[in-house]
């Protein structure tokens, strides 16, 4: 058993304009040692299928099942929850300053994190493992700026803080939702080195939410990528990467402007995202898919395994798309049976959803 | 940066500071926000220069200056050979457009899209009524939107479609000149490169000059020309596209390009990534010398007393130029280069791993 | 519910494929506003009470010719008891009489005529005077902005009821003094709150574009200022109203305000506190009437936020569904 397995997860909220289907069943599940990669732009229920698990979303309806270390997490009771969050789960946001309180001072924020946790332990010990934190993620004289307020940090030393907050308690789970987006690339280099660094030291799991697949490239072992409130292709790194079979990881792929340098045009996913109170039928995304057959505007597709490198199907990869499983990577050959599958999938009707959707 | 081809747009020494002030009725200036500091930059008919840096480095104050959104504190720009002053004129309104990074706030959500992209011939009167409407809806056309929609709002928009209503107002009035601020950096990723070839089509059919503004390294090394990269006020490096990426001469310029995420697993491991030491400090009081010294892997003496001059280097093409007394060379490996200084930051080196 | 009204949250993804089936004339964002609002039930409860009060006010002399009495008719033979003592609810005086036996629904209803000018009046008053000084300080700044906000800061910190009182002295009570005073106390917040309002405005990009375009400063606040201020100020407008109306009842009730003989709700409470204990409708009826008016108006003014700013009503939801399930 896995230390999080998150079954068939469904978040909706009910708002004025109707019902919106933030996550659409969702499974996936993360060990100690690992790094899952979430990826997904916005409102493709990224964020918000972790938030669930830590009891953030209020007033949403929830299906599905949350196992941490066998207990689940959406059934249990706000007090057990609360006990949780932060001792063994830890969660990193994209802004810090919402995180940290303004009015007190960043090293009693850790202090009382830690003695909220274990009531145990005395101030002064709290103090010093705030220091000795501090410190470990890089905060220059920890001894002397445990005693800043949060505004006397910087960007980027806040969102160390928060990771040193974060670690405090020795965590089994670190969420990261977009930790490194409101930073410059200077610095978000840094604290990815440093999140990378403190995961190993401390053997714990990590999930990292991202809308960028450039920032878990050298990270993730695993990653899940979600669209329209569904994840739509799982695999580990260099499958995704090399081999992704979803037309829309592919398609995520090919938008980001060559860091070889050739001035092709590029090759942009047409079309709008979806929305979310009346999703696409079928393939949520058929609307964008240049691949469109008969089928993706009835059937849904579910996650099954595709071909590995080697040619057997590998369960460890698994894409969500009508597509025959050979048709992985970005090769000619791949996009041969891509198009032979279209050619026969597709009769005229289904053609026109798509026509014209570049020039959009 | 360089003296030759035709220049549309040239900045001589140009100076923006913004006065802190303080006092409930006399205010008094306690400081200055050294945002712009200094720039020399020379924009050619028909090219699309790349602007990069981080945030707080004045990239976006310099596209406000060039526009004449604000004036300059200091220096001359001339466009098309004319000093624009202080206050400049309809005709460089005309001819200088802008395109806004973020798609919700740049477009006024109580109008109507039409009556927004039209809004320039109102401005100028050089097109009302039924003509003014054909225009309007011809540009949306152009940017790819139905021009059925020209009665909607902005919020019935997605923000790449946002992003194209600012290019139709940006268009209406056939500038010569579009200062593009981070213009895709607010939108997913499969709707950028939309957003992307809308302006590269856009260029070679109206003949258009673009000054690129981003923070993403990938996205101005596509669609540029020529790169300028920005340092705290000052340009710390300047060279035609491809030799920017591919020989950079500048630390900061080698650390920014070894920072930029990539996504592909095996280049990104094999990179050496330079982990620069600490924060950009703050513009108000900028770092004496080379303004990168705090945190450059290869700071001496010299770059804490001496502000080095932006010129062509040994060795470099006559348009690569640096403003660094010690360029990288080739074959150089900045990531295990330590300071020959004490460096003075706000945050001291990561403990190694 | 129709299409575009999904599309119009831009915290939810706009799909292109959906929005071009529905109607190509775009709604604006008060027309959405107005279809949020109709949906509310309080709201549309108590615009009915408001406009119900402002047809008794504007029929008033109808209702005073229906039921038989004047406001100022001291009904001698039905209205008072032999004691000499108000009579209470009954068939001649529906909501009973005062200790002249006056007919107090009458009064009432001739008081909303009060009550409700000098609320619009003068909220209409202090709205356009807190606009153009709150406007002129946040969008010129500088200077110009340091004069007025100290202006308005020395109006807020007015002892206001003293200043009503002393000023009700010196040129005796009257309408129009009312109106004034009450103006003169209100426009400074509004003021305060617009600035604030025009100086994020004028930060915002959208303002930015069009001086980049060459648009001049009239065209800037006319075009781009002044539509995006409207939607606060009619929250504002909506809550200074009931405000107004208090403050009117208790300059009258102080003997500062209305000229006592006219028929106002503060007045008719001042008369009640000789009457109140032997005869409880002369406080009720009044007080009624302004606790109702007041409460309406604070009801839709809450209402019309939600309905202007869709994202706080989510949020409101979000929070009661929490707390539902807390439960």
């Amino acid at each position: 058993m896995s230390l999080l397995e998150v079954h068939d997860l469904k978040v909706s909220f009910d708002t004025s304009d109707g019902v919106v289907k933030a996550v659409r069943g969702v499974s996936f599940s993360v060990d100690r040692g690992q790094t899952l990669g979430i990826v997904g732009e916005s409102g493709s229920g990224k964020s918000v299928s972790t938030q669930t698990l830590l009891g953030l979303t209020g007033g949403a309806r929830i299906e599905g099942r949350a196992l941490f270390e066998g207990q689940d997490l959406l059934t249990m009771s706000e007090d057990h929850l609360r006990r949780i969050r932060g001792k063994e789960i830890a969660m990193i946001f994209q802004d810090p300053l919402s995180s940290l309180h303004p009015l007190y001072k960043v090293g009693r924020q850790i202090v009382e994190m830690i003695r909220q946790h274990e009531p145990e332990v005395t101030k002064q010990q709290a103090r010093k493992r705030a220091v000795e934190l501090l410190g470990m993620v890089g905060i220059p004289q920890p001894d002397q700026r445990v005693d800043d307020y949060p505004h006397q940090f910087s960007g980027g030393m806040r969102q160390r803080a928060m990771i040193a907050m974060a670690l405090s308690l020795n965590p089994k789970l670190i969420v990261a939702d977009e930790p490194t987006t409101a930073l410059d690339a200077t610095v978000q280099a840094q604290i990815l080195d440093l999140m990378l660094r403190l995961q190993r030291e401390f053997d714990s799991a990590l999930i990292m939410i991202t809308h960028d697949l450039g920032v878990i490239a050298d990270l993730a072992d695993n990653v899940l990528v979600m669209y329209g409130g569904k994840p739509v292709e799982q695999a580990d790194r260099r499958s995704l990467y090399y081999r992704p079979h979803h037309p829309y990881t592919k398609g995520l792929l090919e938008s980001i402007p060559g860091s070889s340098g050739a001035k092709d045009r590029l090759k942009p996913i047409p079309g709008q995202p979806p929305s979310l109170i009346n999703p696409p039928t079928g393939c949520t995304f058929h609307p964008r898919c240049p691949y469109i057959m008969d089928r993706c505007v009835t059937d849904e597709p579910q996650l099954r395994p595709v071909l590995d490198a080697d040619g057997g199907t590998n369960p460890n990869h698994r894409s969500a798309c009508w597509l025959p499983i050979e048709a992985i990577g970005l090769k000619p050959e791949a996009e041969g049976i891509r198009q032979e599958a279209v050619a026969v999938g597709r009769t005229t009707a289904t053609n026109i959803t798509t026509q014209g959707a570049e020039a959009q | 940066m360089s003296q030759s081809g035709d220049a549309l747009v040239k900045l001589e020494g140009v100076y923006k500071h913004f006065p802190i002030k303080q006092g409930i009725f006399f205010k008094k200036e306690v400081g200055r926000v050294h945002a712009v500091d200094g720039v020399d930059l020379e924009v050619r008919r028909g090219e699309t220069l790349g602007i990069v840096g981080e945030s707080g480095c004045g990239k976006s104050t310099l596209a406000r200056c060039i526009t004449g959104l604000h004036p300059i504190t200091k220096g001359r720009i001339l466009f098309e050979g004319q000093d624009i002053g202080r206050s400049p004129g309809k005709a460089f309104r005309r001819d200088v457009q802008m395109i806004f990074q973020d798609p919700y706030g740049s477009l006024n959500p109580r109008r109507r899209v039409g009556s927004i992209i039209g809004d320039p011939f109102d401005i100028h009167g050089t097109a009302s009524g039924a003509e003014r409407k054909r225009r309007v809806q011809e540009l949306m056309e152009l940017v790819g939107l139905n021009p059925e929609h020209f009665n909607r709002f902005p919020a019935e928009f997605s923000g790449g479609q946002r992003q194209r209503i600012g290019v139709a107002r940006a268009l209406a009035l056939k500038p010569k000149l579009i200062v593009c601020d981070e213009p895709v950096s607010a939108l997913d990723v499969s709707i950028q490169a939309q957003v992307i070839n809308l302006l590269k089509d856009l260029q070679d059919e109206l003949g258009l000059t673009y000054i690129f503004i981003a923070h993403d390294l990938s996205v101005v090394r596509y669609v540029s020309n020529r790169v300028a990269v920005m340092y705290l006020g000052k340009i710390a490096e300047g060279a035609e596209g491809e030799e920017l990426y591919e020989r950079p001469r500048h630390p900061y310029t080698n650390a920014l390009l070894s920072a930029a995420s990539v996504a592909d697993p095996d280049a990104a491991e094999k990179r050496e990534r330079i982990v620069l030491i600490g924060d950009v400090p703050s513009p108000i009081k900028p770092p004496s010398g080379c303004r990168f010294h705090p945190r450059c892997p290869k700071a001496q003496e010299t770059c804490v007393g001496e502000v080095p001059v932006l010129i062509a280097r040994a060795g470099d093409p006559a348009d690569h130029v640096t403003a660094c007394h010690f360029p990288v060379e080739a074959g150089e490996h900045l990531a295990r280069e330590q300071a020959a200084i004490e460096q003075l930051s706000t945050e001291p080196t990561l403990p190694s791993a | 519910m129709s299409l575009t009204d999904l599309e119009a949250d831009a915290s939810l993804p706009a799909a292109e494929e959906v929005a071009a089936a529905g109607p190509i004339q775009g709604r604006s964002p008060w027309q959405l506003a107005w279809a949020r609002l109709r949906r509310d039930k309080a709201a549309m409860i108590s615009l009915a009470i408001i406009v119900l009060l402002i047809v008794m006010a504007l029929i008033a002399p109808l209702i005073s010719k229906w039921i038989g009495y004047a406001p100022a008719f001291g009904d001698r033979k039905l209205g008072i008891t032999e004691d000499g003592l108000p009579v209470g609810l009954n068939g001649h005086h529906p909501l009973g009489t005062d200790r002249l036996g006056r007919d107090l629904l009458v009064r009432a209803v001739y008081g909303a005529r009060i009550s409700l000018i000098v609320g619009l009046v003068s909220t209409a008053l202090a709205t356009i005077l807190g606009v153009v000084v709150g406007a002129m300080a946040g969008y010129f700044g500088g200077v110009i902005d340091t004069v007025l906000a100290r202006f308005m800061d020395v109006t807020l910190s007015f002892p206001y009821l003293l200043f009503a009182i002393a000023l009700a002295a010196a040129f005796g009570a009257s309408t129009p003094l009312t109106v004034l005073v009450i103006t003169f106390f209100s426009w400074a917040s509004i003021g305060r709150i617009v600035r604030g309002q025009v100086i994020s405005i004028k930060q915002r990009e959208f303002v930015e574009a069009a001086r980049s375009l060459g648009a001049g400063n009239i065209r800037i606040i006319f075009i781009d200022v002044i539509p995006n201020l409207l939607a606060p100020l009619i929250v504002l407008a909506t809550m200074t109203i009931p405000v107004a109306i208090v403050f009117e009842s208790t300059l009258s009730f102080l003997g500062a305000g209305i000229d006592p003989r006219t028929p106002s709700w503060g007045n008719m409470l001042s008369d009640a506190t000789e009457t109140y204990q032997v005869a409880w409708w002369t406080l009720v009826v009044p007080a009624a009437f302004l606790l109702i008016t007041t409460l309406a108006f604070n009801i839709l003014g809450d209402a019309v936020r939600d309905a202007l700013d869709p994202r706080s009503e989510r949020l409101f939801a979000a929070q009661k569904a929490g707390r539902k399930k807390k439960k």
